[in-house]
């Protein structure tokens, strides 16, 4: 059999299409609902923490730490595998969001985080002075800055967790690479793989180009 | 709460599996060691090619890097397990492991050595080369001593996550911590050696993701 | 003993520099001055080679510069110091280490002996005593002086000065010249860019005017300040010392 035959076979890619085109939605739309609620949930903990009550700190330094040192793969087992032992029975896709936009969110909380401590303290000074509020100088004076200066970590750390979506096929996920796994072992062809490389590669290789492109603009 | 602790910290099946989870976490270990050297020295060799003024060399390391980039490293990894057969290469899933992660971490490790070695003013290898040095010994002695310290930050965080990817060998059946922990669950019907293997991870990198967060804050502040 | 024939040296489309042609003779210290812009760097760059030159030939010793490559070369650089503007010390070593470096290294010398060689030189522009400090924590006037040693170090025939003190404090200035007055005494070849025109009028044995990366004007500093004949160095020099010319 040849190079071609094997990894790109006609036949196989006609026939197994159709399966990859649904599973390249769930990955998009999972992807889409992991970085919108991860950067959300990063932003809202950055900002209680900044009102400095160790209550609120305590807490959300914790669960950054501790969300950023743990492997992904095991807290979707721990989740997916223990939690129906107390009732609690989650779906796959809701693990993966649950899972991986929790750990989006400790990376983005420290990535605001950083950029909150990196504004200078007279412009916080200059907000109180001018009469702004302390939530109003938060949100109309540091934030902005802060988001500026972490966005090119915030691309490069939600391209990075948002890749891990093929982590679904481990618990069932119907997503690209489980369904290019089970048609490789049907159609007993490598050619699913290869399009499954394709398919990540239409989505996330733009996302690559565009944060080269924003490094660039910010350096 | 009896359940809860039953279920997820259950002290006499820890036990039971801790011999287990040991054998696995040596293999997690030998495979950092292995993945972390090899990532390094393909990410420095792909850094140096990225920054070429060699066109022929510069465009398809950037290529390179920005393919291993966008794929998952979980494909990467079947596509080495299962795909690479079918051209009549079969590798051990140790082998496996290590080709895939080795392809995924230089491109990572190439970025973070990139970014390195351009913070270092032009400057240095100029006045490095003024005085005789080759272009290796100034690379050696004045280029990357500087571009290191200059992201060392990323350079850890780059590691621990590494040391995170090496549980993605338990889906191609490697017997490292998670592999092991997570057979112990099947045999046990019981989560308590996931929740080991997870503090085992947590007691190794912990530590250094609360050092990376000291290193950015006191980068920030200066 | 440096010679400069008919350099040029395109970037891109744009020529800097249009037919060079200089010779420094052993002993002697060539003071260059002109504009800015007008290809003082590039020139003293295509020296070592850290430009390499469109066409024409360097020969340090009637070796050709010009026609070495790899291992060659970097001999061959040992040979020719160089001194930035902007010194460019490696900021992770001590001053000791700096100076020791590419001793060891390039020239392979032991480093007992690298170390002697480097505490001498030291001694030279007066800072022995800061043998162990960072870089970091000199003044720009210490760290051009330790850069210097930096290229003594390597015995070289002949020293390139990119305007060594145009980074400086005025009031460290005076110690880098001090310096490289003592450097000429000894009897150092020296092709020297700089902007000071006292120190060209005291040290130099020509001056070479250079505008439109071509020279259009040299001799010995009595004639170049005192007696311009091209218009464009008049108005170099009127330009420079508004009260003085005239
Ligand atoms: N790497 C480069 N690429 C393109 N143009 C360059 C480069 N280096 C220098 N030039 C151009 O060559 C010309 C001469 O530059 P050079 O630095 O030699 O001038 P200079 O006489 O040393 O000026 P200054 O007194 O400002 O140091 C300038 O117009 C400059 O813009
Ligand atoms: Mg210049």
């Amino acid at each position: 059999m040849s190079f071609l035959d094997t990894f790109f076979d006609g036949a196989v890619m006609a026939k197994y299409l159709p399966d990859l085109l649904a599973a390249l939605v769930t990955t998009l739309w999972l992807s889409a609902a992991i970085v919108i609620a991860g950067l959300a949930l990063g932003l809202v903990l950055a900002c209680l923490r900044t009102l400095g009550r160790w209550y609120l700190t305590l807490p959300i330094v914790a669960f950054a730490d501790i969300s950023r040192a743990l492997p992904p793969l095991v807290v979707i087992l721990v989740f997916y595998f223990g939690l129906p032992g107390l009732g609690i029975r989650l779906s796959g896709p809701m693990v993966l969001f649950i899972v991986l936009g929790g750990v989006l969110a400790a990376f983005a909380e420290e990535i605001f985080w950083a950029g909150l401590t990196s504004v200078p303290k007279g412009q916080w000074e200059a907000g109180r002075a001018t009469g702004l509020s302390f939530m109003q100088t938060l949100f109309d004076i540091a934030l902005p800055q802060a988001i500026r200066l972490g966005i090119p970590s915030l691309v490069n750390r939600a391209l990075a967790i948002t890749k891990m979506t093929a982590l679904g096929s481990v618990i069932g996920v119907k997503e690209i690479l489980s369904v290019s796994s089970s048609a490789q072992s049907f159609s007993g062809s490598a050619t699913p793989l290869t399009m499954a490389a394709l398919a990540y590669l239409a989505i996330f290789l733009p996302v690559v180009i565009f944060a080269r492109l924003l490094e660039k603009r910010y350096t | 709460m009896s359940n809860f602790i039953d279920l997820f910290f259950n002290l006499d099946i820890m036990a039971q599996a801790w011999p287990l989870l040991l054998k696995g976490l040596i293999i997690t270990l030998k495979l950092c060691a292995v993945v972390i050297l090899l990532g390094l020295a393909g990410g420095l060799l792909l850094a140096l090619g990225a920054l070429s003024p060699r066109k022929w060399l510069k465009w398809p390391t950037i290529g390179f890097i920005d393919l291993f980039r966008a794929l998952p490293p979980l494909v990467v990894l079947i596509f080495v397990y299962s795909g690479l057969p079918f051209a009549g290469l079969e590798l051990t899933p140790f082998m496996a492991v290590v080709l895939a992660f080795f392809l995924n971490n230089s491109a990572y490790f190439a970025e973070v050595f990139r970014a390195g070695i351009q913070s270092v003013p032009k400057g240095q290898p100029e006045a490095a080369q003024a005085t005789g040095l080759s272009q290796v010994q100034s690379l050696v002695h004045v280029i990357l001593p500087q571009a290191i310290r200059n992201v060392l930050p990323d350079l850890l965080s780059n590691t621990v996550e590494v040391v995170k990817l090496t549980s993605l060998a338990s889906v191609v059946s490697l017997s490292e911590l998670l592999y092991s922990a997570n057979m112990a669950r099947s045999i046990t019907y019981n989560s308590s050696p996931l929740v080991l293997a997870a503090l085992i991870y947590l007691a190794i990198l912990w530590p250094l993701v609360r050092l990376i967060s000291r290193y950015q804050r006191g980068l920030a502040e200066h | 003993m440096l010679e400069i024939n008919q350099l040029e040296k395109c970037f891109g489309t744009t020529q800097v520099l249009k037919s060079i042609d200089l010779s420094v003779k052993p002993g002697e210290l060539v003071f260059v001055i002109g504009p800015s812009g007008s290809g003082k760097s590039t020139m003293l760059r295509c020296c070592n080679r850290l430009e390499e030159p469109t066409s024409g030939s360097i020969l340090l010793d009637s070796e050709h510069v010009t026609e070495c490559h790899g291992r060659a070369l970097d001999k061959m650089r040992l040979k020719i110091g160089m001194v930035f503007q902007g010194f460019h010390l490696y900021p992770h070593k001590s001053v000791l280490a700096n100076v020791m470096l590419a001793q060891v290294k390039a020239l392979k010398r032991s480093k007992p002996e690298a170390k002697a060689r480097a505490m001498e030189m030291l001694e030279h522009v007066g800072l022995a005593h800061k043998a162990d400090a960072m870089p970091s924590e000199l003044s720009g006037g210490q760290q051009q002086r330790v850069a210097i040693a930096r290229a003594l170090a390597l015995d070289p025939k002949v020293m390139l000065f990119d305007e060594p003190t145009s980074a400086l404090d005025p009031e460290l200035v005076g110690s880098v010249l001090k310096v490289m007055k003592q450097l000429r005494q000894e009897g150092m070849t020296m092709l020297v860019v700089s902007h000071e025109m006292e120190f060209a009028r005291e040290a130099a044995d020509r001056v070479v005017f250079m505008d439109g990366g071509v020279v259009v004007e040299a001799g010995p500093p009595e004639d170049i300040f005192g007696n311009p004949k091209s218009e464009r160095l008049r108005a170099f020099l009127s330009r420079l010392q508004p009260t003085t010319a005239a």
